[in-house]
C-alpha cells in the first residue's frame, strides 16, 4: 500500500486511458471533447512509457514518450485547424455533419 | 511514506480531473480540467525521475496544446445543449465498454512480470542521477543514436505548422491589401517631382 511500484503507475495510466475511451463514447457529438479524449489517451500511453523506463532504468522509453508528445501536439494543431475551417463553412461542429465531408 | 502520499495526491487528482474532462457540461471547463490533469501527470513524471519530460509536458501541453484548445473552444460559438444530446443515451454502453477495458488493463498491470532476460535488453542504461542529470542523459541519447528520428519529429512539426496555416488562412473580400509587386511595377511616369516656388502653388 505504501510501497509505490510499477503497478500503481500502470493502474493510474489504465484509468486515464479508460476515461479517454469512455469520453469518446459519451460525447458522440462534440468533436472538441473527442479530441481532448484522444489527448488523455496519449497522456496515459506516455505515463506507461515513462513508468516502464524508470523501473527498467532504460532511457529509450522517455525518448519514445517525447516523440509521442510531438505527434500529439501536431495532431491537435491540425485537428483544431480542420474544425475551425469546418465551422466557418457549416456553422456547426457536430460529428454527424462531418460525415458529409467525403467526396 | 511521504512519497506514497505525494503519489496518491497526484494520482488521485489526475484520475479525478481526467474523469471531469469527459463529463463536464461546459467545454471550457473541460479544457481547464485537462490543464489540471496535465499538471498532475507532470508531478507523476517528476516522481518517476523524468524531470525533463515533466517540464516539457507543462510547457508543450499546458502552454501550447491546452491554450490552443481553449482558444478554439471560445472562438467557436457552439450550441452546448445540442452537442450534449445523447450523453445519457450512450452512458450504459460506454460504461460497460469502459468497465471491461479497465478490468482487463488493471488485470494486466498486476499480473505483469518482467522476463528473466529483460535486464540484458536495456538499450540505453540510465546513468546515475547524481552524476548526470536526466536532461543531459536524454540529450546525449537524442543527439546521437536518435538524431534521425529527432529530425523527423521536427519535420512533422513543420508540416503540421504549414498545414494548419494553409487550412485556416483565407482571403477576405472588401479589404484593401498591400500588393508589393504592383507597387514595384509602377511606371516611372505615375509619380512626378516638381520644383515648387515658395508662396505659390503648382
Amino acid at each position: 500500500m505504501f510501497e509505490i511500484g510499477l503497478s500503481h503507475y500502470l493502474t493510474v495510466a489504465a484509468i486515464l486511458f479508460t476515461s479517454g475511451v469512455v469520453g469518446i463514447f459519451l460525447n458522440r457529438k462534440n468533436v472538441i471533447i473527442i479530441m481532448m479524449s484522444i489527448e488523455l489517451i496519449l497522456l496515459a500511453v506516455n505515463l506507461n512509457l515513462v513508468a516502464f523506463s524508470s523501473v527498467l532504468h532504460d532511457l529509450v522509453g522517455q525518448v519514445l514518450a517525447m516523440f509521442v508528445l510531438t505527434v500529439a501536439a501536431a495532431e491537435a494543431a491540425i485537428g483544431l485547424a480542420i474544425i475551425v475551417v469546418f465551422f466557418r463553412s457549416r456553422g456547426s461542429i457536430a460529428v454527424e455533419d462531418i460525415s458529409q465531408l467525403k467526396g | 511514506m511521504s512519497t506514497a502520499l505525494i503519489f496518491y495526491l497526484f494520482a488521485g487528482l489526475t484520475v479525478a480531473s481526467g474523469a471531469m474532462v469527459v463529463s463536464a457540461r461546459n467545454p471550457v471547463h473541460s479544457v481547464l480540467w485537462l490543464i489540471l490533469c496535465f499538471f498532475n501527470t507532470a508531478g507523476l513524471f517528476l516522481l518517476l525521475g523524468a524531470e525533463f519530460l515533466a517540464m516539457v509536458l507543462v510547457i508543450v501541453y499546458v502552454g501550447a496544446v491546452a491554450v490552443l484548445f481553449l482558444f478554439v473552444v471560445m472562438m467557436l460559438d457552439v450550441n452546448r445543449a445540442e452537442l450534449r444530446a445523447g450523453f445519457l443515451h450512450y452512458l450504459p454502453l460506454g460504461g460497460l465498454v469502459g468497465a471491461v477495458l479497465l478490468g482487463e488493463l488493471v488485470a494486466v498491470a498486476f499480473a505483469w512480470r518482467p522476463s528473466e532476460s529483460a535486464e540484458g535488453l536495456t538499450r540505453a542504461p540510465q546513468p546515475d542521477p547524481m552524476q548526470v542529470t536526466n536532461t543531459q542523459a536524454l540529450g546525449h541519447l537524442l543527439y546521437t543514436d536518435y538524431i534521425f528520428l529527432f529530425q523527423t519529429a521536427g519535420l512533422i512539426l513543420l508540416v503540421a505548422m504549414i498545414g494548419a496555416i494553409l487550412l485556416t488562412h483565407r482571403r477576405r473580400g472588401g479589404v484593401r491589401r498591400q500588393v508589393i509587386a504592383d507597387q514595384i511595377a509602377r511606371s516611372p511616369r505615375s509619380v512626378e517631382l516638381r520644383k515648387v516656388q515658395s508662396g505659390r502653388g503648382i
